[in-house]
Order: C-alpha cells, then structure tokens, then sequence
C-alpha cells in the first residue's frame, strides 16, 4: 500500500505523513512495497505533482493552510489526481482543510470554488462560541461507514477549525459533532472521505479512523 | 456532546533534557522529553506543552530535533516555547513539526509577530504566553524575560490585545501562585477568560486536581497546565480526569488509559 500525501505548499506535512505511518504499522506484513527493509506498515510519499501521486494506491489532501491556496494548489498541481478522485478511480481522504476542499464552495476571506466532489458550502462558525474550534469533542455516528468501523458512538477527536462544511447532500455526513452548530465531522461518498478533525492527532481514535481507511482503499 | 476541557501536561526543557523530577517507573529514560511526552499520551493527556529554559543561544538545532522527534513519535498535539524571538523560529519550529508556538517576550516587544505568524500558519498555531503579576486590586502586570522584567502593562489589556493581533489561545501564568502548589489565580483567569473570545490556558499553582476543578469551572479556563502534580507521578492525568469527570467536568476519557499504572510511590511524594 503507498499512500500519497499531497503537498500544496502549504506547510508541515510530517505529521500527516507520521500519523499514517505509525497507524498502518503492521497493517501490510509480508506485501511491504519495500522488500528487504522490515516495514510493514504503508509507504507515504509527499507527492509534489500528479506523476507523484499516479504511483500511490490512495491519496490524503492534508490540512493545512487557507481555503483559497489550498483549492488553486489542487488544481494547478494535481488536476489529473482530483479527476482520478472525483471518478473514484483512486480512494481519497481530505483531513480538516482537505476535508472542506472536497466541497461546492467556501466563504473563507471572501468566496472560493473546492472541487465540487460533495455539494454544499463551507462558512464560518457562528460568533456565540469561541473561534477556532480547537480542542477535544465527542462524535455522534449517524451511519455506517468503512471509516469508523470499531468507533464507538461519542469518541473524542481532536478539531482546530473556524469554518465547517454544510453539505447539500445529507448523506454524505457519517458522523456530526456539536460546536454551537452540528458540524459533519466524518464526510464519505463513494471512495472519497473527509474528517473535520485531525486522526494523526486524536490519539488511539485517530489511529483506527487512517488504519479504517488504508483497509477500505485496500479494497 | 460538548467541546472538552483540556488538560495540558508541561516539560520544562534544558539542552533537550525534561529538568523537573520524573518518577515514571516505566520508561527507559525519564529526562528524554519525547519519552515522557508518550507517557503522558498513554495516560490521556489532550496536549502537551515543551517550554525550552535553555539560556544558551547556540541551543536552536537542539531544540527542533527534539521537536522533529517529537512529532515523529507523538499522536496529540504539541505546543513549543522558550527562546522563540522571530518569524524564522515560528517557521523552524512549525516546520519541524509542533502544532503551535508559544511567544512570551517576542510577542510585547514586537507584536507584529502574532500576526505575521498567524496570517501563515493560521492563528491555532500562535499561542500568546502572558506572564502575570498582582499590582493591586483586580490589577495584573505583564512581565516578560521569564518573569525578570516588568512591562507596565495590564494582563487583561494584552491578552485582548494578542487576540486582535491574532493569537488563537493564551496561556496565562500566574507569577504569584506559580510553583506555589496552592491553586491557580481565579480572578485573574476569570478576568482574562471572560475578556477574549479565544480558548485561555490557566497556568500557575496547581497542587491537586481540586485547583484544576476549580480553574475550569470558577476560573472559566478552557484547558489546565500543570507540571510538578504530573512530573513527580502524585496524579496521573487519568486520575485527574476522573476526578473532573465526577464533578461534571466535560473531559476527554480515554477508553482503557494504559498509563494507569505508572505512578510510584504515594501522593505527595515529592
């Protein structure tokens, strides 16, 4: 499994790339991309264009950065890999960032088209609570999902975030949580995830939502 | 469902070694800051603060290989202060992998940096640490130079100040209460919560988890940082949790806390 991380540019990607590392430890004994070198966990490459990330088995938009870049980084760099993605041919996983990327549109510092995989706007937490989002809330699982297979209902995420996603399609939300709003927390449709939180982040929980995801891209 | 308080474990770091007493029984070296940080991972810690007291200036490399292990390693977020002066040690320690600075002096004397950070990396990653001190009635003075030099400015007006500027989080310290295990100062992190609209850090006193209760409940904190009660192992984090939790704290629990028996020796036992 060689899981491609993309870079926008955008900031630190070690511990994204880290986080997959460490939860997929074990995940892949005896098919290691790397003969010889004892790992058995997936192969994380930073992927800096499309040809980068035409050798990975499954792509992560990472979450760093503003709205704006992170969308005209997409698709400058990575037009043919967001192709891949919105046809499914590739699973992908949008963490925080990567996660509203997925989306119609975003109101951050004025308006700005994502990719349009998942209809619905993304806008700004309302004023009555604190901005960012930052800290530990608890999930509540609406539905199944390959992505929170093993999750219990009210499990603690980690979240730093000061706008979240308002999708058109319903079902595209596995699991919400509360911040003044109902905030989607989990998006999945088709082969194409996204978590407002950051799983390299939440501890023990976060290991299980990327080691749940590499499995269902393994598929 | 509610956003929870959390509880912040701090190390204190000199030439990249934990100063303070550790009396962890089960870790191969106590004085490695990246081994003590998972021990506090295990035991259900929701961040952790490194605060670099080296004196030195030659000590920049040693502190971003700690951060860079650190991130290699750790699975909940980490915040890096001490010595950070200028926007290239925002940048160095961010891109090495912490998830937020924490800017004391550099912030009074050059405010502009909150901003310049915040703008890049976004304002979750600029934490503004205020060092406070009583100046008479509902009065707190800022100090900078690790407590050594008064600013004439008021604690409250700054933190206000920071948030404007741009910071996402303060981390307010009480002077007077600081190492005093007697609880941390209320009114000044009531005053301070109460004034900004981001998440404050309460700093500076504890010596139970009583005084944590009461730094996020009468104190209005979003989040507790304590050192000596968590170094010298008289509560695990999981302990103080669970104490919060009974008294309707909203806490992160972890499912099956393996740091549970990590602790030697009795309460107290410092």
């Amino acid at each position: 499994m060689r899981v491609a991380v993309l870079d926008m540019g955008l900031g630190n990607l070690l511990s994204i790339s880290r986080g997959i590392e460490r939860a997929s430890q074990g995940m892949f004994a005896g098919s290691s991309p790397n003969p010889g070198s004892g790992a058995t966990g997936a192969e994380v490459i930073v992927a800096k264009c499309d040809t980068d990330a035409d050798r990975a088995d499954a792509v992560v938009i990472p979450g760093v950065g503003a709205f704006r870049d992170g969308a005209r980084a997409l698709m400058d760099r990575f037009g043919r890999t967001v192709e891949r993605i919105r046809t499914g041919e590739i699973p992908a996983l949008g963490v925080c960032l990567g996660m509203q990327l997925l989306f119609t549109r975003s109101f951050e510092g004025g308006e700005h088209p994502g990719l349009g995989i998942i209809r619905g706007d993304v806008v700004r937490l309302p004023p009555t609570v604190k901005v960012p989002h930052m800290g530990w809330n608890s999930v509540m699982l609406l539905r199944d999902c390959a992505l929170t297979k093993g999750i219990q209902d009210g499990e603690y995420f980690y979240f730093v975030h000061s706008y979240y996603c308002r999708p058109d399609e319903g079902s595209a939300t596995v699991a919400e949580t509360e911040y003044g709003v109902q905030i989607p927390a989990i998006v999945a449709k088709g082969k194409v995830f996204g978590t407002q939180f950051h799983p390299e982040k939440s501890g023990e929980a976060g290991r299980m939502v990327i080691r749940n995801f590499l499995e269902a891209a393994g598929h | 469902m509610t956003l929870t308080k959390r509880i912040i474990p701090c190390l204190d770091v000199d030439r990249g070694r934990v100063v303070k007493g550790i009396r962890f029984v089960n870790l191969r070296d106590a004085g490695d800051p990246v081994e003590q940080a998972l021990e506090y991972e295990r035991q259900g810690a929701d961040e952790i603060v490194f605060l670099d007291i080296t004196a030195s200036s030659d000590n920049r490399e040693m502190v971003i290989d700690m951060v860079r292990k650190t991130a290699y390693e750790l699975s909940i977020p980490f915040t890096v202060g001490g010595g950070i002066r200028s926007y290239a040690d925002v940048r160095r320690v961010l891109m090495a992998g912490a998830d937020k600075v924490s800017l004391n002096t550099a912030a009074v004397q050059n405010p502009g940096l909150i901003t310049e950070g915040a703008e890049i990396f976004g304002s979750q990653c600029i934490v503004v640490a205020i060092d406070a001190k009583r100046a008479g009635e509902g009065k707190w003075e800022v100090y900078t130079h690790g407590g050594r030099r008064a600013t004439g400015m008021d604690a409250v007006e700054w933190a206000v100040k920071a948030e404007e500027m741009g910071a996402g989080e303060i981390l307010l310290t009480s002077m007077d209460y600081d190492g005093s295990k007697d609880g941390y100062d209320l009114e000044l992190t009531r005053r301070v919560s109460e004034s900004v609209n981001i998440p404050v850090i309460a700093s500076g006193g504890a010596g139970s988890p009583a005084h944590i209760y009461d730094a996020l409940t009468a104190g209005k904190a979003d989040a507790a940082l304590a050192a000596s009660i968590f170094h010298y192992a008289e509560y695990t984090v999981g302990e103080v949790k669970a104490y919060l939790a009974e008294r309707g704290v909203p806490v992160r629990i972890l499912r099956s806390p393996s740091g549970a028996g990590a602790r030697e020796g009795g309460h107290g036992s410092c």
